[in-house]
């Protein structure tokens, strides 16, 4: 919502583009047969259809609006989306714009009770979390998108109808020249909370509700504080409540305040209400200068998600499948690691590089991760929000004691996102015993420093990687049929200390930069064989 | 105690005052205090312990 007078999009910040319906020649070619439909132009129907772009996989992707998201949405990206947008090739100008930041403080009755600090070092390419407003996501996105042959935007086109067939599904859109059917092999829906292709298909989300809402405000001012998350618990300026407040680029500011039980969301969004509540806000943080208010929404916290993030040719990626509560920024985040992670998938299987079967991993690597996301975002919440009286009064009193005991402020910590393991995927092997460090398979591959760059820019962008230290062993995995990318890094060096290996060790690293196996001792033949397992190849 | 067990205790006792309602929480609050006190070494731990929650 914006303040009155001011249309959806008339941004103080941000000029947003107006696309058009598919027109003129472009028309001939909506009813044609596709590979893969995309459904949803936001961040990660984008993300995903980029992945498979690199995979050299073409896809159509469909959007119901003519322009990006309304509002800033999701602010906070976290290291592993950049490293993901960075093998994609088109993190430049996120790191651009983004304000990097490492961390927050927690306030009780206006006392600081705690500061954490997100793990960051020189060992790091990317700050473990970044604040950038979603319209310049979707921008930056959409910049690689344009520019990609591989991929056709129709604007304007609503999905209406969605009907799984023997080959994949017919899609009916809807654009204002009227209405088509196409059909697709393969369907990701990413349309959201809201997913049009999930009511269709008769599919629920599964989960709970938790009571607690919040408005979310973004005003613009000149305000002296560094990016440092700021979380007010019981702020004299909203007794009981919680307040958090995050720095974005452009003079931005986000003030994300709880709504008691007894206030009236209807009420609680009105322009009037939302000012008089953030001119509270600010006076509690000491601004005394001019704001302007620029855009607000209301959100409650919620766990849900889809039993099985696939229905045949249909597969479900981001708000689609699962909804989450904000505390820890894992909605985009893991939207983005879900597109990521079918695009990859879905591109080895249709160029022949992968089995079927390899698409089967989908659903119980990421649904995997969401899990872990509720029993996180859960706690927060409980925290943030506490839902019953139990939970309340001990939250209440870890507060009280954090003033004068450390110990109780750390229950105040917010575990920001940490990428998932997929501990007990079928597209990852068995851990060997003989390592004392680094990732084990599943955990996403650790950043080290290599020379002037980092390890991350020696893994192939799109395909798998085996890391290792001993060059003969690089030589004979390279002469391999359908040999992986090898990055072949010194020894000794701070990579090998980082990741427990000796000489004859390597990791094998997949496309989206998980840890698909590793050998304390690994041979061409060892390499070539976990190649073809974890890609479900009919040897 | 880690801060990994201080969670477990956190929620556990959240858990147990939603479990024992109706009853008022300071009875059930109360009880848990007793039985932890007769685990601590000696009373002065625990006339520490409550002098120390009396201030925060």
């Amino acid at each position: 919502m914006r303040p009155a007078g001011r249309a959806d999009t008339a941004s103080l910040y941000f000029t947003y583009p107006q696309f058009a319906a598919p027109e003129g020649a472009a028309r001939a070619g909506l009813a044609r047969d596709v590979a893969v439909a995309i459904v949803g132009a936001g961040p990660v129907g984008m993300v995903a259809a980029l992945t498979l772009a690199q995979q050299g996989i073409a896809s159509v992707l469909i959007e119901a609006k003519d322009s990006f998201n309304d509002g800033s949405r999701a602010i906070c990206i976290a290291r592993q989306s950049y490293a993901i947008l960075d093998s994609l090739g088109v993190v430049a100008p996120f790191l651009e714009k983004s304000l990097g930041w490492t961390t927050g403080r927690s306030f009780y009755r206006g006392r600081q009770i705690l500061e954490f600090h997100m793990p960051d070092g020189p060992e790091e390419k990317f700050r473990p979390m970044y604040n950038l407003e979603q319209q310049f996501i979707e921008a930056y996105l959409w910049q690689a998108i344009e520019a990609n042959p591989l991929i056709e935007t129709r604007w304007q086109s609503r999905l209406e109808g969605i009907e799984i067939d023997e080959a994949g599904a017919r899609l009916t859109v809807a654009d204002p020249e009227g209405s088509y059917s196409f059909h697709a092999d393969w369907v990701l829906a990413a349309d959201g909370a809201r997913s049009v292709v999930r009511s269709q298909l008769g599919l629920r989300l599964q989960g709970q509700n938790f009571e607690g809402r919040y408005v979310i405000a973004d005003v613009q001012m000149d305000h002296d504080y560094p990016t440092i998350r700021r979380a007010l618990f019981d702020p004299a300026c909203r007794p009981g409540a919680t307040v958090l407040i995050h720095r974005q680029p452009d003079n931005i500011w986000r003030i994300d305040y709880q709504l008691g039980d007894d206030e009236d969301p209807a009420e609680a969004v009105r322009e009037e209400v939302v000012r008089d509540s953030v001119a509270a806000v600010l006076a509690e943080i000491g601004h005394t200068g001019p704001w302007e208010l620029e855009w607000w929404s209301i959100y409650s916290a919620n766990t849900l998600a889809l039993d099985d993030y696939r229905k045949g040719p249909v597969i479900f990626i981001g708000d689609s499948a699962h909804i989450v509560p904000i505390f820890g920024v894992r909605g985009l985040n893991n939207g983005i690691a879900d597109a990521h992670n079918i695009g990859w998938k879905l591109g080895h299987v249709l160029t022949g590089k992968a089995g079927a079967a390899l698409i089967d991993s989908y659903t119980p690597e990421r649904r995997g991760a969401t899990l872990d996301v509720f029993a996180n975002a859960s706690k927060s919440a409980r925290f943030m929000t506490p839902p019953t009286r139990g939970w309340q009064i001990l939250r209440d009193a870890a507060l009280g004691l954090a003033l004068t005991h450390p110990f109780a402020g750390e229950l105040a910590n917010p575990r920001q996102m940490t990428p998932f393991t997929y501990a007990e995927s079928p597209a990852v092997l068995p851990d060997d015993p003989g390592f004392a460090a680094g990732p084990a398979p599943g955990a996403a591959m650790i950043e080290a420093r290599v020379g002037a760059g980092f390890l991350s820019d020696r893994l192939a962008r799109g395909g798998f990687t085996l890391v290792c230290f001993d060059p003969a062993l690089a030589r004979a995995v390279e002469a391999l049929p359908d040999a992986p990318a090898v990055a072949c890094l010194p020894w000794p060096s701070a990579a090998a200390d980082r990741l427990g290996a000796g000489q004859g060790a390597a990791y094998l690293v997949r496309p989206d930069l998980h840890v698909g196996a590793r050998w304390p001792a690994a041979t061409a033949e060892t390499v070539r064989a976990a190649l073809d397992t974890l890609c479900f190849r009919e040897v | 105690m880690t801060q990994h067990e201080i969670e477990q205790v956190y929620e556990a006792l959240a858990e147990g005052i939603d479990r024992a309602a109706p009853e008022a929480p300071e009875l059930y609050l109360a009880r848990v205090c007793l039985l932890l006190a007769r685990e601590l070494p000696s009373v002065e731990a625990a006339l520490a312990a409550i002098a120390a929650a009396q201030t925060a």
